[in-house]
């Protein structure tokens, strides 16, 4: 049984997502063309993309210090996924889009993500820079750089990092000066010139698409020569590859952007990862203009205000973390189907019983061994639990945008708190699925002739990118959970209560509304011990443990809304076994998996100094 | 010139099958189905052609379930401009189809009809035929290549001892090969598009054609299982095992 059965029952049986079908925004759908839009998706991936992924790992991305190569099949995959409109899939009817719900957008990916996570990279990186630039631009910059991005003519990067800065980005040292006395005047947006480095650039260089549209993030210069410090210091840029005219089309002139190299990487292979210099003067560009008179600097359009950059790029970074968290499903649930299906066919021992002492006797598939089928029930609950967690995140960013006012309050708030867990949930426990996955397969597992352990290796990542594991643990105890007055902590607590409600309707399950209750209200102890004296320093320093339990809580809560759901569906007869499974998970989750809570808690409520009190001499 | 395509709601390509537990069928209920992939390819053709300005109308057909609609939109997707639906719940053989098709065609008039040369569940390989000496219309089978001028097709067919070129008169019945074309996705906006295309939905009853079964399935199980293979220690063994184990020489 593939994913596609999990991901339409959690849309329709669970989400009820065709409901969205009412709104103005999405008049135009309806189940039906949800459906064909998972149909089209899922073909495409299983065409285009699941074939090549090992190959795309294999072949890994080279560089003869001018081109990058890449195998073809990446630019196949890449284009057939642009051909068939799905860049531009959310977006508004007048940019070419389909105006579809933000949950279908990425149930639609989910396939993209499992097929093959390297070669989806592209696209996903592209459409993430659209969506900024169509969020924060001006018209000109919208049509000069999203649309050939959301046509599938251009492609896109994101540029944060640096070689000497990457959690901490108010440390970047990217400067931008502005180009000549006419730089405000230019359609395109204010004119600057770019000088820096930028590291790990994925998608920095390839010939997958005629231009590529790099978003930077660089400190304006003052006439005094000064930056400003710290993160207000910080400006968000466009800086195409090629510059274009105000319509998108390119002028044939190349900006001073530059590969200096590539990076290999654990996994992930497929996307090609750089590092690049902008402004170095290797490719001068209308000179004399420039730093030097002769043309050096990058050419880059000012997105918003001076200062807002931060501010600006995390804007679409909560939507581009849930992708990551899905990512990282995805890859989990990739590893789950793949040893489910060798546990099935591979014989390996024979029962502990009487009735397994005839060396005689055949041997049996490892699937009737107890510890298999603890390592393949783990993965079941970790991953369908993450996919749930997926989408409802994104069914958020869809009540957000298209709610009720009051409702798409709680929403917008609900997502902020949730989306340190929609990233870093699935990245920490879908990779732990994948180490599963591995074990099954045994030694074979741990062979590059078998799947899995690319699988992991892909999964590696996705606790490091966009915001690393302990950064969000600080974003979730540090800021999340008390912004408001703890308000958005108090929605979730309502959110779960009215699970509880509805679950105690089923008598099978009150056993289940207990332990959550319990555990909700373990955390809202731990969050406020943790803060008691108000220091930040002591607050934190058991921010990973804290964030652990809060994911647990937040799984435990949609597995019990989940549940409640098969309930009510196995009473109406279907797909019996498939009702089983996911009711089994569940009872997995509570019973080997919510007790861990307490474990991450105790440390917490504790106020445990273990780390701060290690002095670093002692390592 | 309308060409006509029927489209069979088949057991995707990618599923499993498994054989009933009472050996009546396959199991179907919740199995993914889509659109059988020859026909699929036929949808291309007469697409392309009207791309070509050659046709001016692809008219999609299904006989069976309510949930062939699914089907048909996709063709629609794809690109055909109207779809017919002939529902019955009742099990339906390549003549009864092929008699549907007759029927429909008998009020539509097409110009050619191109479906796939044979569906990948019952891999019968007969509507295409049966429909052609219906209508009395010439066919050409397991086309590779199709082109159409002066009222003629010309049709390059993949036959056991490589290709034949046959030029029928049209109106005519053409079935495709794997290697005709391929066939393009469904986009978004097409998708969408689909929606709006006019869809015809006709009871098998009003068409006053005999559906019944003539053939009736006794059973259906699943092929032996594959046993072991055996390393033999030389080739006189392996001949004699040929010849008395195998019983292929």
């Amino acid at each position: 049984m593939t994913m596609r059965r999990t991901l339409d029952f959690l849309l329709n049986d669970w989400l009820d997502v065709s409901t969205l079908t009412t709104r103005p925004r999405f008049a135009d759908h309806s189940a039906e063309t949800f459906t064909a839009v998972l149909d089209v998706s899922e073909r495409i991936a299983r065409e285009k993309f699941a074939p090549y992924n090992r190959l795309v790992d294999t072949e890994e991305p080279s560089f003869d210090g001018t081109r990058v190569m890449l195998p073809q099949a990446t630019l196949d995959a890449t284009r057939a996924y642009a051909e068939a409109g799905l860049r531009s899939a959310g977006h508004d009817y007048a940019l070419g889009g389909m105006q579809l719900p933000y949950v279908m957008e990425v149930a639609l990916r989910s396939f993209f993500l499992q097929a093959s996570i390297a070669i989806d990279g592209y696209t996903m990186l592209t459409a993430a820079g659209a969506s900024l630039i169509v969020a924060h631009g001006t018209k000109h910059q919208i049509d000069a750089f999203a649309r050939p991005e959301l046509d599938g003519r251009f492609m896109g990067t994101m540029c944060l990092s640096e070689p000497q800065a990457g959690s901490s980005l108010s440390d970047i040292e990217t400067q931008a000066v502005p180009d000549g006395d006419d730089f405000a005047a230019d359609d395109l947006g204010p004119r600057y010139r770019l000088k820096g480095s930028k590291m790990w650039i994925s998608a920095g260089e390839h010939d997958l698409a005629q231009n590529i549209i790099h978003l930077v993030l660089a400190k304006i210069r003052g006439l005094d020569g000064k930056v400003v410090p710290g993160a207000k210091g910080i400006s968000l840029f466009i800086v195409p590859k090629m510059l274009v005219d105000a319509n998108g089309h390119l002028t044939g002139e190349r900006n001073d952007a530059a590969i200096v190299g590539l990076n290999h990487k654990l996994g992930y292979r497929g996307t090609v990862n750089t590092l690049l210099n902008f402004g170095e003067g290797k490719f001068p560009v209308r000179a004399p203009s420039g730093f030097d008179g002769r043309g050096a600097g990058a050419i880059a359009y000012l997105i918003g205000k001076p200062g807002e950059g931060l501010q600006r790029m995390f804007h679409m970074m909560n939507e581009a973390r849930i992708q990551v968290g899905l990512g990282a499903t995805m890859l989990g649930c990739a590893g789950y189907e793949a040893s489910l299906d060798y546990a099935q066919t591979r014989l390996q021992g024979r029962p502990s019983g009487p009735e397994g002492k005839d060396p005689t006797a055949p041997q049996r598939p490892i699937i009737e061994h107890a510890d298999v089928r603890r390592m393949l029930l783990a993965q079941k609950a970790y991953c369908e639990g993450a996919l749930a967690l997926s989408l409802y995140c994104a069914r958020l960013v869809d009540e957000k945008a298209t709610g009720d006012p009051v409702l798409a309050a709680d929403a917008a708030l609900l997502l902020e708190l949730l989306t340190p867990i929609a990233k870093s949930w699935p990245s920490e426990w879908c990779l732990e699925a994948n180490s599963l996955a591995i074990q099954i397969h045994g030694g074979y597992g741990y062979t590059r002739d078998f799947p899995v352990e690319q699988y992991w290796r892909d999964n590696r990542l996705n606790m490091i990118h966009e915001g690393a594991h302990g950064i969000h643990s600080q974003d979730l105890l540090g800021r999340k959970v008390r912004m408001e007055e703890g308000r958005a902590l108090a929605i979730l607590g309502g959110r779960i209560a009215e699970t509880v409600r509805l679950a105690r309707q089923h008598d099978v399950l009150i056993r289940d509304t207990d332990a959550l209750t319990t555990a909700f209200a373990t955390l809202q102890s731990a969050t406020a011990t943790a803060w008691e004296g108000g220091d930040r320093e002591v607050a934190l320093r058991n921010s990973v443990p804290y964030m652990q339990a809060f994911g647990h809580v937040v799984i435990a809560w949609l597995w019990l809304d989940v549940a409640r759901v098969t309930v009510e569906r196995l009473g109406q007869s279907g797909d019996i076994a498939f009702l089983r499974g996911k009711l089994h998970a569940k009872r997995y989750f509570f019973r080997y998996e919510l007790p861990r809570v307490d474990a991450w808690l105790k440390p917490v409520c504790e106020r445990d100094d273990t780390f701060s009190d290690m002095d670093t001499a002692w390592f | 010139m309308k060409i006509l395509v029927p489209v069979k709601r088949v057991v995707d390509y990618n599923v499993k099958v498994r054989v009933k537990s009472d050996q009546t069928g396959m199991e179907t209920a919740n199995v993914k189905m889509s659109a059988n992939p020859f026909d699929e390819i036929a949808i291309e053709e007469a697409v392309r052609l009207r791309e070509a300005g050659i046709a001016t109308e692809v008219i999609a057909i299904s006989c069976g379930v309510t949930a062939c609609q699914e089907t048909l939109r996709t063709a629609l997707a794809i690109g055909a401009d109207r779809a017919i639906l002939v529902e019955t719940d009742a099990e339906l053989q390549p003549l009864a189809v092929a008699k549907i098709l007759k029927a429909i065609a008998d009020k539509e008039g097409p110009g050619l009809i191109i479906a796939g040369k044979q569906a990948i569940d019952d891999d019968s390989n007969q509507t295409g035929q049966m429909t052609a000496a219906l209508l009395g219309w010439p066919q050409a089978t397991f086309a590779s290549k199709v082109t159409i001028a002066d009222g003629k097709a010309q049709v390059t067919r993949e036959v056991d001892g490589g290709l034949e070129t046959l030029s029928i008169n049209l109106p005519a019945v053409i079935t495709t090969d794997l290697r005709l074309n391929e066939p393009r996705y469904a986009t978004l906006p097409n998708i969408m598009k689909a929606k709006k295309k006019p869809f015809e939905i006709i009871k098998v009853a009003d068409l006053g054609v005999d559906i019944t079964p003539r053939l009736k399935t006794i059973k259906v199980s699943e092929p032996p299982k594959r046993t072991a293979g055996v390393m033999v220690p030389d080739v006189a063994t392996l001949v004699a095992k040929l010849r008395s184990e195998a019983k292929v020489i």
